[in-house]
């Protein structure tokens, strides 16, 4: 195949497209309307991934002992804890370590006060822990069975209930993104074969002029692939340079209107999610596309 | 060399349009096909461009065997083959010289010589000035003339054509005719369906001539045959 006949394939898929103007419109738009939501979905998911992952750094367990347990018994407690597979991150704290952090706040921290109530006590003796947390928080409810379950704790704390319904909300906003996109991504590739069934209805004539004169299948059926994927390039092109401006004004519009959640909703910047969105829209208008062409094309073309 | 051996030709509607024809066309041959309308001439030329396939019978060129030729080797016999169907069958949406370039980007002739090749040869059939015209723009001889160029732009061993001076005036027909005979001189087979009694009878070449199906006559140096 020479450069000149993908040259000359290349213009007539492009004519092509403008003597079918309306249907090639109506599936551009189809596919525009496709990735549109499908970026949406995606700079959600991907957002929400990103504050789930604060979460789960903050989301902790503390785990606390029984009362007079020495250090050693501790730190061998740990060394079960520490080779689970759900634990993250984990810090000790010893009794002496919690006075010194939470002794200064008492009394509005005033140290007389302190000293007269308690002296040199560690009230927060029995209160040495261990902070723990999670890979993935829907992991965290066995991690705290297990923990129950080990000698020599007396208690775990945790923040089951959060922990739960951030797991359940991030994949139900997953399974309904994709079962929207697949039905999306179905019409499209539906509207394209159909865009080109009529493109080749209205040639037929011409078609099987060029296949008596001679012309190869992969001549005449070019031009409709590069129909195609130009169709699906422009409605892939399309939503991506329409949600690249809408993310700033809408992530710009969020942090303002909840400034004081912002502490724990902060957005994702825009090239970390326009970085992969653009090439899997891209992709995905490009492949369907060509999926759309190659199998109508391998149908109708039989002369 | 074209061979149709003991060829039949049923269309699903019924009809016959050919009943057992044998005929054998050497390499450089100048062939009438003559019959009156029905007898089954535009079948025969479907059949040799295999736009057809025989009900029964074989058909080869040089030596090649229809029947066995794969899908995908067919475009390779028929660039061996220019064809001026009876319709003209140019296409609608492009221009004269789109229309004669065509059956060179086919073949994939470096577009240099297309642009050299193409106007020469309308030239040749007399409408150097029209190239920019559309089909229907065309009078029926004047699309006739271009079907013909496409078929010659690509110098084919075979040139089948269906009624090529079916439209045209006596002084254009013999044009044609001398540019037929001209092609035929520099070597390619040359088969010519016609009603044109004239032009058969003062050219003095082979004429086979047809009725409802079957040969009825195939005379070297022949004329054009009453129907009784
Ligand atoms: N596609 C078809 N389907 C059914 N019957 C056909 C078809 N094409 C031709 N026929 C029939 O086959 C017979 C031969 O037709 P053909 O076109 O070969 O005749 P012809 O000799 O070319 O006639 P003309 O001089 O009018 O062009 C006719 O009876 C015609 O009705
Ligand atoms: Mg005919």
């Amino acid at each position: 195949m020479k450069i000149s006949t993908l040259w000359y394939c290349f213009q007539q898929g492009l004519k092509n497209i403008k003597r079918n103007l309306l249907f090639s419109l109506a599936s551009v738009g189809t596919i525009v309307a496709c990735l549109f939501l499908f970026g949406i979905f995606y700079a959600i998911v991907m957002n929400f991934d990103a504050i789930m992952q604060q979460m789960e750094e903050s989301v902790a367990v503390t785990v606390f002992f029984d009362e007079g347990i020495s250090e050693e018994q501790i730190k061998a407690i740990g060394e079960e804890i520490r080779i689970r597979p759900e634990v993250n991150t984990m810090d000790y704290m010893s009794a002496e370590d919690a006075w010194e952090y939470f002794g200064p706040q008492l009394f509005d921290g005033n140290q007389e006060m302190i000293q007269a109530a308690f002296g040199s006590d560690n009230p927060l003796k029995d209160h040495a822990s261990y902070n723990i947390t999670v890979s993935d928080v829907s992991k965290q409810a066995e991690l705290v069975k297990f923990l129950e379950g080990l000698d020599g704790v007396r208690k775990v704390k945790s923040s089951e209930g959060t922990a739960k319904s951030v797991a359940s909300i991030n994949s139900l906003v997953g399974y309904a993104s994709i079962g929207v996109i697949v039905i999306l991504l179905l019409v499209s590739i539906f509207l394209i074969s159909n865009t080109i069934t009529i493109g080749i209805t209205i040639r037929k004539e011409e078609i099987s002029i060029m296949k008596l004169i001679g012309a190869t299948d992969f001549f005449v059926r070019t031009p409709f692939i590069v129909e195609g994927i130009t169709i699906g390039l422009a409605g892939s092109i399309i939503p991506c340079v329409i949600l690249f401006f809408m993310y700033g004004m809408v992530v710009d519009f969020l942090s303002n209107t909840f400034s004081d959640l912002m502490s724990w909703l902060t957005f994702l910047p825009r090239g970390e999610v326009f970085n992969t969105l653009i090439p899997i829209c891209l992709l995905i208008g490009i492949g369907i596309g060509f999926v759309g062409s190659v199998v109508t094309t391998r149908k109708h073309l039989k002369v | 060399m074209l061979v149709l051996d003991h060829v039949t030709m049923k269309y699903p509607t019924g009809t016959t349009a050919l009943n057992d024809v044998s005929i054998t066309i050497e390499k450089g041959e100048f062939v009438f096909i003559v019959g009156s309308s029905g007898s089954g001439k535009t079948t025969l030329m479907k059949l040799l461009l295999k736009e057809l396939d025989p009900t029964s019978g074989s058909i080869q060129i040089n030596g090649k065997d229809y029947a066995k030729v794969k899908r995908k080797d067919i475009p390779k016999i028929r660039r061996d083959i220019g064809v001026v169907f009876q319709n003209f069958r140019l296409l609608k949406d492009r221009n004269v010289y789109e229309n004669v370039a065509f059956a060179q980007r086919i073949v994939e002739t470096p577009p240099r010589y297309i642009r050299r090749q193409v106007p020469s040869m309308l030239t040749l059939v007399g409408l150097g000035d029209k190239y920019k015209s559309y089909p229907k723009e065309l009078s029926g001889g004047e699309q006739q003339r271009v079907a013909l160029a496409r078929a010659l732009v690509n110098n084919p061993s075979i040139l089948l054509a269906d009624e090529p001076t079916g439209n045209l005036d006596p002084k254009n027909s013999w044009d044609i005719m001398n540019l037929l005979e001209e092609v035929n001189k520099r070597g390619t087979t040359v088969v010519v369906v016609t009603h044109n009694r004239e032009i058969v009878n003062a050219m003095k070449k082979r004429v086979v001539t047809l009725k409802k199906g079957t040969i009825v006559s195939d005379v070297k140096k022949g004329g054009y045959i009453d129907e009784d």
